[in-house]
This record gives structure tokens, sequence and C-alpha cells, in this order.
């Protein structure tokens, strides 16, 4: 730590962002990604930018270090940053600037580092860029510095090994030392941990704001999610559509937003939600309308909804003793057995929903893919609605699928790209050849009803929706055949939170419509909340924990349901509303 | 630091809509974009232009000649320049060169079109078989493919055709042709539905209870088939080039069937007397192939997305 950066009381700010703009040249022309943002930050100082994607958050954090693409332009405004307009710096300034003076830490550990150099390599090869080091050898011992500083055990050892190697937590550890390498006065952190799980997510930012913290580094935080830069930044900006739409204390902007925008962020936040749910008892009966979508009124309303459903009776999904081994192969002839899902037993009641949370690789997806019948069970059973679906024939299962339909996580790959909108959703029907050409063609229109998408629609082709469009698509096609059951596998994670939302409060809406029963996989607590009746918590394969979602959330049994409930981001925060 | 100021920007309550649905005047797929793009190249209309006069001689060759290619030919012109009515002069056998060229068109296109044809169907049936069924029937598939794919095509060509030397017609060398042409086809095929069918359209597919021969059918050699169509068009020309050099390696066609090849292969006795006879049908080859190269060069330009961002 050098003496200057640990001057904290100076009014002045590190850097000053005025008016920027930023744009992109596309096929359709050039488009404004960044309409005229100004903040500051100060020495020390945590900010977050908030918004969903397309905002133009990453874009103002890469323009600020000239890391934008080769089509972005800088087009108007000022980064002044220790006296110099760094809008206007020449490259080699900027090279200077870059690392030494703003380090970076980019958002998907799994591509961020190279896969044919060593760790070691790729650490070394930053400190000698930075000209921390005069020698090989003197590089050698500063790397494995930085890897301590990041928190890896080990570091020496650590640093001959591949990128491969490391999970995904500990490359971002590994990137966030490479990003502090030069003791930067800030460090620009672009969604570091939208990637990882949200217990290691925890242990990635505590470690990062003590790194900060001890070495006085300003730290400017990309995020998607308000509840993580509320926690985390003492200064949070909230932006749309390219423009700064709030900004001020993380605190006041929760507990006192004024733009509909934030309002509308706040209240689709299933993590703030359930923070919400859990300091209040709401009664709502009207489902909530229209585009403004408060999560906490849509859940009160589903759960009220859902408490008068059948819950005597044989239920809709039970699965009992249900064990999938697989055999990872080892090299040669060898293999070993791996054990994915491990007697997991679980009942779900007619129309209701139950969640399976876990993190990744607790086997949660395997158990959804065995339920849908895309892999066999090595052991147990499953029951859909009182029939087992383990030993099924070929014509017995075909009509057992018209019982129970997936909704799959990828929006972008779950919709053949080749096919127009209305033969996707025509599709099971086709397979299952229900009625005739005429009446397919009425049901989809009837399902694209359903799922508020205009019958329009039916001949255009994936990829001219977006991502949350895309998803109703794939909702309105495991509706065709009235199933019974929707096995949803991270049905809503990769949408934004406004789009989430939505398509939650959708899901909520068919299942009173419809009855419907839905297993819901997903790795958020926060989203179980809202949506669901029941949970499960999946560690390794096993489950550790289930049982009615609000007894869990007030009283998980087991540390490492608590572990996963502590981490949810923003859950510790009072919320006035 | 000074605390920060609560800013909030200036709005509208409309301002902020939730992913509403903009789509473009028109619906736009891969290969409406794909023709975009293309109708904008003018290289494709020259190349386009190319292949139509071919296709069109091929069809109707009496619409450019009304000269008989092999029947009315008279010794005393043999080798003779270019005189009226006939523009490219004559062969040593004193048949008009234009009306043989003409007439050639349809076995080189013939030989083509069919060893392409063929080459495509097997590589397509053991490409999408071994990428999509993987196990023991990518292992057999794969390694039936590797064993073609050592046997330069040309040479096993070669072979066949000597031992059949009896049968010689248009099929049995686009046999010949195509039967050893489709080991990189189907390698190529094999890759990208290795890539295609891990897609979560396909696990979706299968879930709604489509077998796994229909999931093929009906999505993933839909999706895989970009390279195939971008290689078909490729091959076409290395085709008609294969058929010449059979021919003039004597292995090809009988003489008696009208050819380019068996016509470049006539003529290098008159090389130095009459070069032209040579020339002629050379140039026709040259550019027909050439013409499908480029039509191909430039599908694989409009399907590629980065590449028609560039264009």
């Amino acid at each position: 730590m050098t003496q200057e950066t640990s001057v904290t009381d100076t009014a002045e700010p590190l850097v000053s962002i005025k008016d920027l703009e930023i744009g992109f040249q596309t096929g359709n022309g050039f488009v404004q990604a960044v309409k005229g943002v100004s903040f500051d930050i100060f020495p020390g100082e945590t900010v977050a930018i908030v918004g969903e994607s397309g905002s133009g958050k990453s874009t103002t954090a890469t323009g600020i270090i000239d890391l934008l693409p080769s089509n972005g332009r800088i087009t108007g405004g000022s980064v002044m940053f220790a006296g110099k307009d760094l809008t206007k710096a020449s490259k080699q300034e900027i090279v200077r600037v870059r690392g030494r003076e703003i380090g970076y830490v980019p958002q998907d550990p799994m591509s961020n580092l190279n896969p044919v150099w060593n760790v070691g390599f790729q650490v070394r090869e930053a400190v000698m860029a930075n000209n921390m080091a005069k020698n090989k050898k003197e590089a050698d011992k500063r790397a494995i510095e930085v890897l301590q500083e990041a928190g890896l055990a080990d570091a020496e050892r650590r640093m001959k090994q591949f990128p491969h190697q490391f999970s995904g937590g500990m490359r971002q550890r590994v990137l966030i030392g490479i990003g502090l390498a030069a003791d930067p006065k800030l460090l620009i952190a672009d969604e570091p941990t939208s990637a990882l799980d949200v217990t290691v997510q925890r242990v990635i930012l505590d470690h990062l704001e003590s790194l900060t913290r001890e070495k006085n580094t300003a730290l400017l935080l990309i995020t998607h999610d308000l509840g993580l830069a509320a926690e985390r930044a003492s200064k949070v900006i909230v932006m749309y559509q390219g423009k700064i739409v709030e900004a001020g204390p993380s605190l006041e902007i929760l507990q006192n937003p004024q733009h509909p925008y934030t309002k509308r962020l706040i209240a689709a936040a299933p993590s703030l939600a359930s923070q919400r749910l859990k300091s209040q008892k709401i009664v709502v009966t009207d489902a909530p309308q229209g585009d403004e979508i408060d999560l906490v009124a849509a859940s009160a309303h589903r759960h009220d909804v859902v408490e008068h459903a059948d819950h005597g009776g044989v239920p809709a999904i039970e699965v009992k003793d249900l064990t999938k081994v697989f055999s990872i192969r080892k090299g040669g002839f060898k293999s070993e057995p791996f054990t994915a899902v491990d007697q997991v037993s679980f009942q779900v009641p007619r129309g209701t929903t139950m969640a399976l949370v876990g993190e990744s690789g607790s086997g949660k997806s395997t158990v959804a893919k065995m339920v849908l019948g895309l892999e066999t069970a090595t052991e147990g059973e499953i029951l859909i609605a009182g029939k087992d679906a383990t030993a099924l024939d070929k014509r017995e299962m075909l009509a057992h699928r018209r019982r129970m339909q997936p909704v799959f996580q990828d929006p972008y790959g779950s919709l053949d790209p080749m096919r127009s909108i209305g033969s996707i959703i025509r599709e099971p029907l086709d397979v299952h050849k229900v009625g005739d050409k005429q009446s397919r063609e009425l049901r989809v229109n009837e399902v694209l009803d359903e799922v508020a998408l205009p019958r329009m629609i039916a001949s255009r082709y994936p990829n001219e929706l977006s991502g949350g469009q895309r998803q109703r698509v794939a909702i309105a096609r495991a509706l065709a055949l009235k199933p019974e059951v929707v096995i949803l596998d991270e049905a809503v994670s990769a949408l934004d939170v406004l789009v989430q939302a939505q398509i939650l409060q959708l899901l909520a809406d068919l299942q009173e419509e419809l009855g419907l029963t839905y297993l819901f996989i997903t790795h958020d607590l926060a989203v179980v909340r809202v949506v669901a009746d029941d949970v499960a918590v999946m560690e390794k394969g096993k489950i550790v924990e289930k049982g009615n979602v609000e007894e869990i959330f007030a009283n998980a049994q087991t540390e490492y349901t608590q572990k996963l409930l502590d981490a949810i981001p923003g859950a510790n925060i009072p919320l006035g509303a | 630091m000074p605390k920060p100021e609560h800013y909030v920007a200036p709005f509208d309550e409309d301002a902020v809509e939730v992913d509403k649905i903009k789509l473009d005047e028109k619906p736009s797929n891969l290969w409406r974009d794909a023709w975009r793009s293309l109708r904008r190249r003018p290289l494709f209309y020259i190349s386009l232009a190319a292949v139509a006069v071919i296709v069109l001689m091929a069809l109707f060759p009496t619409l450019f000649t009304d000269v008989a290619p092999n029947d009315d030919c008279h010794l005393e012109f043999s080798n003779a320049g270019a005189t009226e009515g006939h523009p490219m002069g004559f062969t040593k056998r004193g048949c008009d060169v234009y009306a043989r060229v003409v007439w050639g068109a349809r076995t080189s296109l013939a030989v083509g079109l069919l060893a392409t044809l063929i080459s495509g169907v097997v590589g397509i049936i053991m490409g999408s078989l071994a990428g999509f069924y993987g196990g023991w029937v990518d292992s057999v598939l794969s390694r039936i493919g590797d064993i073609f794919f050592s046997i330069p095509y040309i040479l096993a060509a070669v072979v066949v055709m000597t031992t059949l030397s009896e049968y010689r017609s248009v099929w049995t060398l686009a046999f010949a042709i195509g039967g050893f042409a489709w080991a990189s086809l189907a390698r190529i095929l094999r890759s990208e539905i290795l890539r295609v069918k891990s897609g979560d359209f396909v696990m979706a597919s299968t879930a709604t209870g489509r077998t796994k021969f229909s999931t093929l059918i009906s999505h993933v050699l839909p999706n895989s088939i970009t390279p195939v169509i971008v290689y078909l068009t490729l091959s076409l020309g290395g085709a008609i080039v294969a058929e010449a050099t059979l021919s003039f390696l004597g292995v090809g066609l009988g003489s008696e069937v009208m050819s380019w090849g068996n016509d470049i292969s006539a003529a290098q006795t008159s090389i130095r007397t009459a070069p032209m006879t040579l020339i002629w049908p050379s140039i026709f080859l040259t550019t027909t192939v050439l013409a499908f190269i480029t039509l191909g060069e430039l599908v694989r330009d409009a399907l590629d997305p980065k590449a028609r961002a560039r264009g």
C-alpha cells in the first residue's frame, strides 16, 4: 500500500464522470447505449451500478478504461481520473492507467482465464505488465502474494495448476487477484459473482470487501441484483436504457425509492420480496394486474389460492428413494461410480408448487430429468398421479408424457431456431396426434392467449423475440397438451428481474386457472420464497431438509439451509415498506 | 467523502415498458436473411447467370446450336479455325468445337450433379447417424469413414473405372466419384450434429415424446444442414473436374460420349497445331467450376451472420 491511496477525507472525487455517452456501430446503424451518465467515485468508496441487461451498466464501466468492443465508441462527456480526461487519453496513457491505477474483474470466471496457460503464468503476466516486478523471480514471489491475498490457500502449489483444475469460485478469486495485483486505486468488478453459487458469491464478496477496505481501494460494482448492490455499496446508481434514473445512498434508495422504475425493481426483486414476506403477513385477495407486479402481493395471493387446493388425495408427483448413479470415466478403461442423486423422496400435492433447491452439482436437475423420463433412474420409484413412470413401455411412456411437460432454463437454447413459433407450440400436438390440423391451430392460439402473447407471433421465428417472450413460448409449448404437471428447470433464472417477475406472475395465474402442479428446480432461494409452497433443499445428491416454505424460512433446521438463506443478497437489509 | 445526494431523474409514468414485443416489419429467419444478403452481392448474379447458362445448355443444347456435334463432321475441316457459323473452329476429326462444347455440358453437369448427390446422401446418412447416436454406431461409421478418407478418391475412381471398363456410363462414373468423396462431408456433419444435439430444444422435443429418430430428422438435421449445403456446392465443382480428369486419363467415359473431359483429352494431340480445340472446352470447364465454387462461397458467407456483417 502506498501513502497517497490512504487519504480518505478529501472531498476530491477519485473518478468524476460527466455526461458520458457511448454508442455502438451495429448492422442496423449507430446505437446509443449510454446517454449522458454522470457520477463520482470517491477514494475508498464502493459504488454499485444496477440495471437490467441492455441498460448500459457494463458499457459505462468498460467505457471508463476503454475496454469497449471494437465497434463501441465514446461519443461525448468526460472521465476525469487523477487530473486527466481518460476519454481523451492516448492508447499508451490508457494502458498505463489500466491495471496499475484502475483494476478490472470480468464477469465470467469460466472463460476469462486462458485454459492453455497455468494460473501462475497469468498472474505473473499481470504483475509484469504493471511493472510490479523487475524479473521473473520477483514476479513469481509477487504472484504468490497476490493469490494469497485473494484467499487461495496453498498458493505456491496452485501457481502451477491450470484453470480447469479450479472451481468457479477459485477462478474468480484468481481474477480478483489479477485485478488487484498492482494495488489500483479503483477496482471495477463487472457482475463478479453472477455465475457462482450464492454461498460462494457471499464468500467472494466478503473477501472483496475486506481487501478493498484494507487497501482503501474504491470499488465500482456492476450488478443486476438490487439487493446485492444495496448490501455491498454505500451508493447505488440505478440505470435504465442508458440513463441514470435514480442514484443515492443505498439504504435510502431501497427504503424510499422515488423513480417508478426503481419502485418496480424493488417490488419485483425476489430477494427483497422474500425479505418483506418474512417480516409481515400480507393479505391480498386479488392478483395484481397489468405491468406493475408486486411479487409480495402476487405470492400472497397465490398462497391464498393454493390453500384451497386439493391437499388430500393422490399426490401429483411422488418420488420414492430415487437414486441415480453415473459412471465417470477415469482414463483408460477405468470408470468410477458417481452417485448424483441419493435416495431422494418427496411428494407434491396436486395444484401446489414444490421447489427443489440446491447449488450447482447438487443433483436437482438430474431429479428433474428422471421425473421427465429423460434419464433413467438407477433405483427408486416415480409416481405421477399414482402411476409408476419408471416401468413403462414405449406406448405407455408416450401417454405418460402428456401429463407432464418441461420448461427449461435457457430461453435461447430451448426453442428450435429453424421453426416458427406456431410450429414450436404445435409440436407436442403433432407428436401426440391430437385432433386435426385445424383444432391444433386453434389450440396454438389458445395457449398463446394464455401466456399473453399476440396470436400473430405464431408465424414469426424465435430470433425475433426477447428472452422473456421466448420463455413464454416455452411455457405455451408445455401447456399445449394440457398437462397436469409442469417441471420448471431454472425456468426464470436467466431473465431480468422485471421480466422474471412477469413470468412468475404468469406461472401463478396459470396455476390458479388450470390447477397445475409445479416442480420448480432452482438455485435461488429468494425465488422459492415467493413461488413455492413446499421446498426440498438438496446437497450433494441428498435432500437435507424439506418442508413448508414458511417454516423453513422462519426456522431452518440444518446449517446448510441456514447458510443458503443467509447468502441471499440483501437478506439482512431492513426494509421500511 | 461527502454523503451522496439522492438523485432522481425526471420521469413520466409510461416510460417503463416491461418486455414489450417489438417486431420488424418483415419476419426474419436464417434463410430469408441469407437471401437478403445474397441479393446485394453482384458476384452472386454473375455466378448465378453462368450456372443458369450451363444448365440451359445441358437441358436444351439445341437452343444454343443447331449444328450436329457428332454426325456433321467433315475431315476436310480438320483443326480448321473459326468460320462463319462455327465460331470456335473444328476439332481434329472436323467436328464443330462449339457444338461439341454445348452438347458436352450435359454429361459434365450430369456426372457432377449425380456424384454430388451420391456423396451427399451417403455423407448425410453416415455423418448424422454417427453424430446423433454416438457410442458404437459412431465408432463403426466413423472408422468406415476414415478408411474412405484415407483413399484419394481420384485414385479410387481410376481403379473402379478400370475394373468396370465394360460398364462405363454416366452412372458408373458418378458412383465412382461420389462413392469415395463422402467421407469428409460425413465428418463435417458429424461434428455439427454433436454441437446441435446438446441443445435444450432437442431435450424439449424428446420430452414431448418424439422418438429419437424423429427428433434427428425434424430438429437436429435442419439445424446442422448449413455446412452441408456449403460443402455440396463446393464439391459440385470438384466432381465436374474429377469427370474431366478421369476422361482425360482415358478411364472416364467412352470416347464416343461427348464431355468436356473427353474433348480436352482428344485435343491434346493437336495442342500445337490447333490449341483452341483444347482451350475452348477448358474455358467452359473452368468457368462452370468457378461459378459453382463462387456460388458456394457466397452461400456460406450469407449463412454465416458474422461474415455477413463484414460484407
